[in-house]
Order: structure tokens, then sequence, then C-alpha cells
């Protein structure tokens, strides 16, 4: 469903944040990308949502097609909750909808079901700024969600929480992907975070970032947090964190 | 630093800052009407305050017209400076050509000295004076709706300029969604400003026209009185003017804090 060739992304101001990346998501995979701060995530991840063009490379996903509403089928979840903060949750959650044109009260349903999901019902009519950081981000998913989207692209989106925060988001986040099997793409720096959400790991080098090592997560599905004890896990993230220590040592050496 | 300073202010202190502008002001009045008694200072140089107080209530008659002539135009001038700016700092928005190809003459306006600018449209106009009055306040009135729009309206974040344009936004509903909300805050900073610089140019017009005939507002009959050496007039109308500027401050900062206390960080109690 998504799919990069060869891409390499150069800055006007000469730094090359991406390398020559290919990779491929299939409808209904979890897939972390994991890389050392300024390795070339987030950009590449704006590439792939049509938000900056490639310096080179080919980039192919249903929302490029410049089809009518083609925003529908794409999800983007930000570093920062990005909410406007004059509107209140439930408006915030309709924007992308209201932006496709849709009507408000043919709307609402889908604009409850999408707080029902994250679990702010209860909020809907309370401003941003009066919520706290993981509520906030859990606005961020749902209005992410509400057009029901067949991709996500998540930036880092809860590395700014605590870990008990997290943890928790991060259980609710598996519960949808496992009800409604969208295709992910979750940009992370965590390994932890990245074996317990993905079916498979791609680890970058640092910048400018490559894709140097590819691991398929085979934890058993439907993920509970009781996987976070099993040896396997443990073996897996062993596995990652030397995949990502190669990568830091190789350029460090070049 | 010491740890006890920092918290909370007890709310009699809240109440004490608040009510010390009002209290210097009463001590200034009384030592003024003390002087004046005291020394027998003639009215026509200085009245006292019970002076201009009588003056305010036993010639309304003659005051109230002409406060209404000067609110008059005060009002629609910033009403037109809102609009104005508005519209134009949207146009700017909009188009960089036409930013860079109009902003330097609203700056031009700007710059150039409103006693200089009010006789040329005095002697245009001849004797329709009201419209000298509102050109010349909204002239003065328009800049900082304008500028302040401009710096609002280029506010907005760049996140959520990428969350409209992923979710494939139209110009229109950009700026209606996202940059016009951006730009409220400043808007309205530049509208408070607005305010009191209409007062100001009305006022400035007014002795302009003032000067060639004209009796209408509050200016024209502060220099009418001059004349006279009808002093307690003088002070009276400058109450007037006073007295409606400090109005206007605190009505757009409250019309300011009405639209933003849900969301801006510029209306939430600290
Ligand atoms: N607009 C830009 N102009 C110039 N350099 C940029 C720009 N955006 C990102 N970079 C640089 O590209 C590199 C990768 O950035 P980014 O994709 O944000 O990394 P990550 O998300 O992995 O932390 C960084 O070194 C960053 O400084
Ligand atoms: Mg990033």
């Amino acid at each position: 469903m998504i799919e990069l060739g060869d891409v390499t992304k150069t800055f006007p101001n000469g730094t090359r944040a991406v390398d020559g990346v290919s990779l491929r998501v299939a409808a209904g995979e979890f897939v972390s990308l994991l890389g050392p701060s300024g390795c070339g995530k987030s950009t590449l991840l704006r590439i792939t949502a049509g938000l900056a063009p490639p310096t080179s490379g080919t980039v192919a996903a249903p929302w490029l097609n410049g089809g009518r509403d083609a925003g529908g089928q794409l999800g983007y979840v930000f570093q920062q909750p990005t909410l406007l903060p004059w509107s209140s949750v439930s408006s915030n959650v309709y924007l992308p909808l209201r932006l496709a044109g849709r009507r408000r009260r043919d709307a609402a349903p889908l604009v409850d079901a999408a707080l029902e999901m994250v679990g702010l019902s209860d909020f809907r009519r309370a401003r941003p700024r009066e919520l706290s950081g993981g509520m906030q981000m859990r606005v961020s998913v749902a209005r992410a969600l509400v057009g029901q989207p067949t991709a996500l692209l998540l930036d880092e989106p809860f590395a700014a929480l605590d870990e008990i925060t997290r943890n928790r988001i991060d259980d609710d986040l598996l519960k949808l992907w496992t009800q409604q099997r969208w295709a992910a793409v979750f940009v992370t720096h965590s390994v932890y975070e990245a074996v317990y959400l993905s079916t498979r790991v791609l680890v970058m080098s640092p910048r400018p970032g490559r894709i140097i090592d590819e691991i398929a997560i085979d934890l058993p599905q439907p993920r509970t947090p009781a996987v976070r004890g099993l040896p396997r896990f443990a073996e897996l993230c062993e596995r990652v964190s030397a995949a990502l220590a190669a990568g830091m040592e190789a350029t460090a050496n070049a | 630093m010491n740890a006890r300073e920092l918290p909370t202010r007890s709310a009699a202190v809240r109440w004490a800052q608040r009510l010390a502008p009002l209290a210097v002001g009463l001590v200034v009045l009384g030592a003024w009407e003390w002087a004046v008694r005291h020394w027998e200072v003639e009215p026509y140089v200085v009245p006292a305050p019970s002076q201009v107080l009588a003056t305010l209530r036993e010639r309304w008659s003659e005051l109230a017209p002409a406060w209404a002539v000067t609110l008059r135009t005060m009002g629609l001038a910033l009403t037109a400076a809102a609009v104005s700016g508005a519209l134009l700092a949207a146009l700017f928005a909009s188009s960089r050509w036409v930013a860079a190809s109009l902003f330097p003459y609203a700056i031009v306006l700007q710059v150039t000295p409103l006693v200089a600018i009010a006789p040329l449209l005095a002697l245009w106009l001849r004797s329709r004076f009201e419209w000298v009055h509102l050109i010349c306040a909204w002239i003065v009135a328009f800049f900082p709706v304008l500028s302040n729009t401009v710096a609002g309206l280029r506010s907005a974040d760049r996140a959520h300029h990428d969350l409209f344009t992923l979710y494939g936004a139209s110009p229109w509903a950009r700026l209606r969604l996202l940059l016009a909300p951006s730009a409220l805050p400043y808007f309205l900073a530049g509208l408070r400003i607005a305010g009191n610089l209409s007062l100001v140019g009305a006022v400035v017009a007014e002795f302009v026209t003032g000067a060639v005939g004209d009796e209408s507002g509050l200016a024209s009959l502060i220099l009418g009185s001059q004349m006279r050496l009808d002093t307690p007039m003088v002070f009276a109308a400058l109450t007037l003017v006073s007295l409606t500027g400090i109005a206007v401050y605190f009505a757009l900062g409250l019309l300011s804090y009405l639209l933003l206390r849900r969301w801006h960080d510029s209306a939430l109690p600290r």
C-alpha cells in the first residue's frame, strides 16, 4: 500500500537527511521506524504523507494520487498534539471531516465514535488546554482516526509523555489497530515501544538515514501487556538494540 | 530569593492595588481644589475641580451634542479601521505581491503627521467637516490594526499548516479556520491601540476644522471656549475626552478578554 523506492532528501542548506531509503508497507501491517534522533525519521514520514517532496526517488501511496477526498485515507499523528487551541475537543476531531466537506451533523456519529475510542467522550466540550498532555495526545489520535483511514502515520507521538501514560496509550492504540487494522508507520526512538507494537521493525542509521536492518516481530497476536514479560520479547529487544548499536558504530568509524 | 514572597497575593492586597490609582487621583484633585481656593486663582486661568463639575452639570446641553459628534466620529472610524485593516491584512496574507507593493504606502500614510494631512482634507472637502474628521481618525487608527493583523496571520503554527495541508484544506478554509483565529489576539491588541488613536485622530481633525469655523465636536468646543476665555468649559470638555479614552480602552480590553479567555494565554489568570 505504501512504497518508497530509493528515496533521498537533501535540504537546500545541504543537509542530507535521508539517503536511499526503500520500503514497503502492506495493508494491515504495523511497521516501526526506529533510529537515533536526527536520523531523518520525521523527514521520511513527511515525504510519505506528501507534506514534502523527496529530492530523488519514488513515493507511492493511495493519498498521493490526487483523488478528490484522498485525505480521508490517511491519518497523521504529529509529535505534538497540534490541536487548535480555540476549538473544542469535538471540533478538533471533526476538523479532517470538515475540511473534506462533510456537514457537522452528518459527521457527528463519526466524531462521537472516535472520541469514544480514545475514552474522551466526557470531554467533547473542553478546550485543549484544559486537558493533560496524555489526553491531548488521545484527542490527536481520535482526529487521525475519525476519517476511518486505511493508513496511520505516527511521528514519535507519545515521546513527550511519562512512561506510565505512554504504556497505556500504546495499549489502547494496539487495541484499536487489532480491531480496525489500518496500516501503521510508527516512528519512535524507543526499542521497547517498537518491539511491543510492531509486526516489523525497521532500524535506521544515524544521519543521513538509511535502513540498515529489518526485524520481523513474531510475538503472539493480539498483544497484551503480558507480552512484555515473555522471554521472546527480551530477545527481540536485544536483537533490535544490537542492530541500532551496529549502525551507530559503523557511522562513528566512517 | 525568598520563597515566601512567591505565592498567592491575598485578595485584600489585590483590591488595594486596584484602588491605588483612584486614591492618587482623589489626592491630586483635593490638592488642586485646595490650591485654587487658597490662592484665589481666577477661574479663567485654572478652574477648581468643583467648578469643572458644576460646568459639566449646568452646561450639559452644550457639551452633550459636541460629545456625541466626537463619539460618532470615533466609533465610525474605529469600525472602518477594524474592517479595512483586517480585510487588507487578509489580502496581504493571500499574496506576497500585493503585500510587497502596498505595504510601503500604508507606512507612508502612517508616518505623515496628521496635522499636515488634515488641513489638506479640510481644503478639499470644504465644509463637509464630518468627512474630514472621519478620514483623519481612520488614517491613524487603521495602521495598528493592519500591521498587527498581518503579523497575526503570519503567526499561525507551522504544524497546524501541515495539518491543514494534509487534510486538503482549501485556501478559504485555511484562512477561516486557521489563519483568522491565529490572528485574532493580534488583531484585538491592534484594535486596543486603534481605539485610542481614533480618538486622537478625531480630536486633531476637529482642532483643524475648528480653526475654520466648525463648532461641532468636543475639540472644536475646546477651541472656541479657549478663545472666549471660557476655561471651565475647556476643562469640562477635556474631562469628557479623557473619560471617553479611558472607557474605550477598557471596553476593548473587555472585548479582548471575552473573546480569548478560553484559549489564549494573554487572557488567562496568572
Ligand atoms: N527544513 C529543514 N531544513 C534543513 N535541515 C532540516 C530540515 N528539517 C530537518 N532537517 C535536518 O534533517 C535531519 C533529520 O531531521 P528529522 O527528520 O527531523 O530527524 P528525526 O525525526 O529522525 O529526529 C536533522 O539533522 C535536521 O536538522
Ligand atoms: Mg522527528
